[in-house]
């Protein structure tokens, strides 16, 4: 407790140092915070948009269906299963096409979905037929690529299950603006019973995604169900490389915090060896003068923190509400990124950091206060350099 | 040790190492010092004076010989111990008055009282007290940068004296004051002496300290050369 008192009233006694050593260190924790709080953001939304849009509660693939293998495609659908009908779902079925933009040739995936369907963020509800015209809807990125707007008409042609060619136009009825690229870019959205009745294959689907808990993860000849982990693998995998770039961001942004408060210690030790030696002579043990040092470095983090809550609180809230607008087109970035990031500050994240930053400032204020115990009080006393 | 014997050194020797050889700052002292005493060690720079005042006070150790202060071998004590020795038992007074910058004079003279956890009502009258002894209660919120030389000197001698402590040792404590405030430092120390049976140890080659002690012992080349006991002022002891 006696530490504690003397170390705060040394603190608060050495005025302006103490506090631009405060602020400086108050910079980092909302530095650390906001960059970290962004990534996480980051994180969060492409999961929460990926499962909106495109995952929901797990898919079931039919047996055959593999997203990476081109040649088995046109295999990979069955008749939707009963144990799965009488539940929310969504079931899509995926074919390959070819679509004629300004006379360029370009492959497609074909994907029928119910117009009704509920499950994913989709505007489906645009696939309705006017005269007999077969609407489909893309995606912002496949829009602005191929210079399509809506109300234009495409050339579609497909294949059905006999492999016999078709064509057919079809007419663009909505665009819409999604941060999931494999939702977008190279898809064009029909309804289900166009896309089966196109390709003959009435009643079939390549996938079907779930649309409550209650009918996730049944076992079912011929399908094989996808979790959400399975899903968003390889999002996560982003994430974790995101998280390796962050760490080094982190550490970075720690060592110049760490840096500033070694380097106070280090010019305390010789700017004040006069106090030390005082110290020492007053009945003071070398080990309660290295103790008073490491809880001076550590208090600083701790001043750092109430300041850094003074400005920091009021300003990560606010870019929290109005997001951080990324200065490029994150359109072509192939991964899921909206325009605004919104940063999310978690109680872990936060109690982390400030429990990092101050372990760490006591730990490098331990180092030169180390370096008391071995310096020579009657030396000390005069002031003289050691 | 003698029955009023706080001090007892006996061939004490300090040497130091000086590129491929030693220096010996004291060689083979061998000196007592009584409770109450107002004694001075004398003599001109380098005589050994700072380097015999920092055994005593358990901040050096002797090279050979022994110094017992307050029944308690310097040369064996660990660093705590010799802490312990210090806080509870001797105050110190330097030359440049060694105040901690940042503390007010209250806070500097409450500092060895927090080292000896003393209860807070109790170590508020004991500081009030002391800077009464002093007479600074006015300066009582300044910092040292805010007072004088001899106002300085006087807030160390407070901060010395606020333990009531049974050994002051006083190294060159006039040496940055002008004649008055000398003097005055100089009575204030001599009152307390008197009044709180502290054993005082100078430091100086300062005639003006030399005229109020009731010994002086001078060294010269790290030798003591003559030890003299002033007759009229030798204190109750």
């Amino acid at each position: 407790m006696m530490s504690i008192k003397l170390a705060l009233r040394n603190l608060l006694g050495a005025g302006l140092r103490t506090w631009l050593n405060v602020i400086v260190l108050s910079f980092s924790y909302v530095i650390i915070i906001w960059y970290q709080g962004l990534i996480d953001g980051w994180n969060v939304q492409a999961r929460r948009d990926m499962i909106a849009w495109e995952i929901a509660n797990g898919q079931y693939w039919n047996e055959n269906y593999d997203p990476f293998d081109p040649f088995t495609l046109e295999d990979s659908h069955a008749k939707i299963p009963e144990e799965l009908t009488s539940g929310i779902i969504a079931p899509i079925l995926i074919t390959q096409g070819t679509i004629y933009p300004e006379g360029r040739i370009q492959g497609v995936l074909l994907k029928g979905i119910p117009k009704d369907q509920k499950v994913l963020r989709i505007p489906t509800d645009k696939l309705v037929k006017e005269n007999g015209e077969i609407p489909i809807i893309i995606g912002s990125r496949m829009a602005k690529n191929n210079k399509l707007s809506t109300g234009d008409f495409l050339t579609v042609r497909w294949r059905d299950t006999n492999g016999t060619f078709d064509a057919t136009e079809v007419r663009i009825a909505g665009i819409f603006k999604t941060d999931v690229p494999s939702v977008d870019g190279g898809n064009i959205w029909l309804n289900l019973e166009d896309l089966q009745e196109m390709t003959q294959s009435i009643g079939e689907a390549t996938l079907i995604v779930a649309g409550s808990e209650s009918i996730s993860g049944k076992e079912i000849s011929g399908w094989d169900y996808k979790s959400l982990d399975f899903l968003l693998a390889d999002l996560d995998q982003i994430i974790k490389q995101k998280s390796v770039g962050g760490s080094i961001m982190y550490i970075l942004l720690l060592l110049l915090a760490m840096l500033a408060i070694f380097d106070t210690q280090i010019l305390s030790i010789f700017r004040r060896q006069k106090e030390i030696g005082t110290f020492v002579a007053l009945g003071m043990t070398r080990g309660q003068v290295v103790k008073l040092f490491t809880l001076e470095g550590g208090m600083n983090s701790v001043l750092a923190a109430i300041v850094a809550a003074v400005y920091g609180i009021p300003l990560l809230m606010f870019t929290r509400y109005t997001g951080y607008a990324l200065p490029y087109d994150v359109d072509d970035l192939g991964i899921a990124i909206s325009e605004v990031i919104y940063p999310s500050y978690s109680l872990g994240l936060i109690v982390g950091t400030i429990l990092v930053v101050m372990i760490t400032a006591t730990f490098v204020s331990y180092l030169p206060a180390r370096k008391i115990s071995k310096m020579n009080p009657t030396d000390a006393i005069k002031g003289k350099i050691q | 040790m003698e029955e009023s014997s706080i001090i007892k050194i006996e061939n004490l020797v300090k040497s130091f190492p000086i590129g491929g050889s030693f220096f010996t700052a004291l060689d083979n002292i061998n000196l007592s010092f009584s409770k109450g005493e107002f004694s001075g060690i004398v003599g001109p720079s380098g005589s050994g004076k700072t380097t015999l005042l920092n055994i005593l006070g358990s901040l050096d150790v002797p090279s050979e010989g022994e110094a017992i202060v307050l029944e308690k071998k310097i040369s064996t004590l660990s660093h705590k111990k010799a802490a312990q020795l210090r806080n509870g038992h001797i105050g110190f007074i330097f030359q440049t008055y060694n105040l901690l910058p940042v503390y007010t004079v209250y806070e500097n003279v409450e500092f060895p009282l927090l080292l000896l956890k003393m209860p807070s009502k109790e170590r508020e009258k004991a500081v009030k007290e002391a800077i009464e002894w002093v007479g600074l209660t006015d300066k009582i919120k300044s910092k040292p940068a805010q007072l004088s030389g001899g106002e300085s000197q006087r807030v160390a001698i407070a901060r010395a004296m606020v333990k009531k402590p049974e050994l002051v040792l006083a190294d060159e404590p006039t040496a940055n004051l002008d004649s008055e405030n000398s003097h005055h430092i100089l009575q204030t120390m001599e009152r307390l002496n008197s009044e709180l049976k502290t054993t005082f140890i100078f430091a100086t080659h300062d005639e003006k300290v030399m005229s109020y002690l009731n010994r002086i012992i001078r060294l010269e080349d790290g030798k003591v050369v003559k030890d003299e006991l002033i007759g009229a002022k030798i204190a109750a002891s």
